[in-house]
């Protein structure tokens, strides 16, 4: 379990509306769930509330999207603070959060965490550069353990990281340049980086299997 | 070792498109229409016979998980639910699927959702995947799109529909319970089993939560034939299945593999071996996190099955497999997924909230050394009253990988005790 913390009221926005872009999203998300089951739009419409506003939630923005689902203000907050993804502080512009589960340490991620430490002088959970551009979450598993050690930004994952890899993306972030997320060693996806040892056979084919090949004219219609 | 003829994912690695046009190339939605005019009972045969295993960790037959739904529909709907909220450590296999294959994933929702009589599938996608996300969209549209999925899918009569859900980043949401509760829109802690979902499930209805590669292997399986599905891998462990490494190896990747395969082939052929070669391994998590690790003499032999790795006090899991060489603080590592099941702890349980905090403090001191010989036993003993004794199986998964370090990894946890408590006298003399 862990504990979030809130914004001070000083950092607490005095109010909260959706702009046009978000209700229409919202509008959109409650038509997916049958009527009546509109609380489980609850993680969509806190994801959009907080995309809207800068990557963190103000408690103004749970008021509203507990009254947009009909939902008592505890339970939007209860949601908020249970699951990692949500901000209740506000963070900078560049998110990072490094993996540091067991698969990435074992790649590397030490090495990650001390080039953020170095670069950006950030070691602590929801500590900000002074500037306002970075705050470091250190976060658990990512789901991209063979692309190991990976750090997320924002909603990009930029995978195969070491200690100058990490650097190179912190100054490109620096220089107002958005660096292409996935493998930073220019692997293709998860496979071998020496190269590939299955579906070679089907590289030419364009991934159409054998059998289907054979069958595929008939198919046809 | 499988064939390139045997493979389901195609496009495992992204080389091909993986929009409906590529997907309709590699064979997706040829027949569909076919294959529904079969009846519900026939696919759910054919889905036993093949002998499928569910691929999220359980390992139960998805066939027979199925024929717990009930048979007709009454004044409840049935619903199909996609565990995509892949977050076992060491799993990175269906996020492949998802942005890669989506099609197979669709294609398997409407095939499943019809055998189960469910009216609409929910993907619960893990939140972080968030470029995951747009692909899946994307696909799903594309479907509706062109009459696959929605009101009469493919022609079939039969109406269906394929939500995607999105998480935000909540480990316990991939127990199947605590997902309906989060998909529900509240905290994701687990429920009481039973009512199993079969019966009360999503909004209290017939619900079967299923695994992305248990669904997006789905159709191959009608296509290609129980049969030919059983004759890839051993008895009881049929079919091929994607293995993720990680770690100490040196050319970390996911794979599509038999079951059955043996670990050390996996490793050398595909992931370019061990670190320093074969000898230099120390241990091998073989499942995800959660399942206890493997030593080396066990790693040389053992077989890459639900079974098989059963028999050796371990579990395929996921099938995520996690390598450390004799370079690594094994004692760290474990520690690392103490902290890891601390942090993820729903809080619901009392022996699951306080014991992984509590297990995690000790780790950290036996990371050091900085503990007495007799808490090693203690800290045993404490593992044993959490693992089965919470609601969900988190505090087995947090019991677990402990009881594997100290059942193969006491010498060095006491070697590690004694230096440090020798260090410590040297300090108080000097």
């Amino acid at each position: 379990m862990t504990i979030k913390e809130i914004a001070d009221d000083n950092l607490q926005p005095k109010s909260f509306e959706w702009t046009d872009e978000s209700q229409l999203m919202i509008d959109n998300t409650l038509k997916q769930y049958p009527v009546g089951r509109q609380a489980s739009a609850v993680i969509p419409l806190l994801n959009i509330a907080q995309r809207q506003n800068s990557n963190w939630l103000p408690i103004k923005a749970i008021e509203l999207i507990a009254d947009t689902l009909d939902m008592p203000r505890i339970r939007v907050l209860e949601v908020a603070t249970f699951y990692t993804m949500f901000n209740l502080i506000p963070v900078g512009k560049w998110f990072l959060q490094p993996c540091t589960t067991t698969p990435c340490w074992l790649r590397g991620s030490h090495e990650v965490m001390s080039c953020i430490k170095d670069k950006l002088g950030l070691f602590e959970d929801y500590a900000t550069t002074s500037d306002g551009q970075f705050t470091l979450l250190e976060v658990e598993c990512l789901g991209v353990c063979a692309n190991a050690p990976v750090l997320q930004i924002n909603d990009n994952v930029y995978e195969d990281l070491n200690y100058d890899l990490t650097a190179k993306l912190i100054q490109n972030l620096k220089n107002g340049e958005r660096p292409k997320y996935g493998s930073m060693s220019n692997r293709q996806g998860s496979m071998p980086k020496d190269g590939p040892t299955s579906l070679i056979s089907l590289k030419k084919s364009d991934g159409v299997p054998a059998w289907w090949a054979k069958k595929k004219p008939a198919a046809k219609g | 070792m499988l064939k390139d003829k045997d493979r389901i994912f195609t496009n495992l690695y992204g080389w091909f498109r993986s929009d409906i046009v590529g997907a309709r190339e590699r064979g997706d939605w040829s027949n569909t229409t076919e294959i529904l005019k079969m009846s519900q009972e026939k696919i759910i045969d054919v889905v036993k016979s093949s002998g499928l295993r569910g691929r999220g960790g359980g390992g139960f037959l998805t066939g027979l998980k199925w024929s717990f739904m009930p048979k007709e529909v009454k004044e409840r709907p049935h619903y199909l639910v996609v565990n995509a909220d892949e977050s076992e450590p060491g799993t990175c296999k269906d996020r492949e699927i998802v942005r890669h294959d989506p099609h197979k994933l669709i294609e398997g929702c409407l095939i499943g959702g019809f055998a189960i009589r469910a009216s609409t599938a929910f993907i619960y996608l893990r939140g972080e995947f968030y470029n995951e996300a747009l692909i899946l969209q994307k696909a799903i549209d594309e479907a509706y799109d062109a009459g696959l999925i929605g009101k009469n899918a493919c022609g079939s009569g039969y109406d269906f529909n394929v939500i995607l859900h999105r998480g935000a980043g909540a480990y316990i949401c991939g127990e199947e319970t605590a997902l309906l509760e989060s998909l529900e829109g509240k905290k994701g802690q687990p429920r009481l089993k039973p009512p199993f979902p079969a019966s009360i499930g999503l909004y209290g209805c017939p619900t079967t939560v299923n695994n992305v590669e248990s669904i997006a292997v789905i159709p191959t399986i009608l296509r290609r034939g129980a049969g030919w599905f059983a004759s890839i891998g051993r008895p009881k462990n049929y079919g091929p299945k994607i293995f993720s490494i990680s770690g100490h190896v040196n050319n970390p990747c996911n794979v599509e593999e038999e079951l059955g395969v043996p670990l050390k082939e996996l490793i050398n052929k595909h992931a370019g071996g061990v670190i320093g070669g074969w000898d230099n391994l120390l241990a091998v998590i073989p499942g995800g996190s959660s399942v206890p690790l493997l030593p080396k003499s066990t790693c040389d032999e053992i077989l890459m099955d639900f079974d098989s790795l059963r028999e050796v006090h371990s579990a395929l899991g996921t099938a995520a497999v996690i390598v450390m060489n004799k370079q690594t603080d094994v004692i760290k590592a474990i520690a690392r997924l103490s902290a890891f099941y601390k942090h993820e702890s729903c809080g619901q349980c009392t022996p699951c909230r306080e014991g992984t905090a509590w297990m995690s403090r000790v780790m950290q001191r036996m990371v050091r050394g900085d503990a007495d010989i007799e808490e090693i036993d203690i800290l045993e003993d404490v593992t044993r009253q959490v693992e089965g004794h919470t609601i969900c199986a988190l505090g087995d998964a947090a019991a677990w990988p402990i009881q594997g370090m100290i059942r193969n990894f006491r010498p060095e946890m006491e070697r590690r005790i004694i230096a440090y408590k020798a260090n410590q006298q040297v300090k108080s003399i000097t």
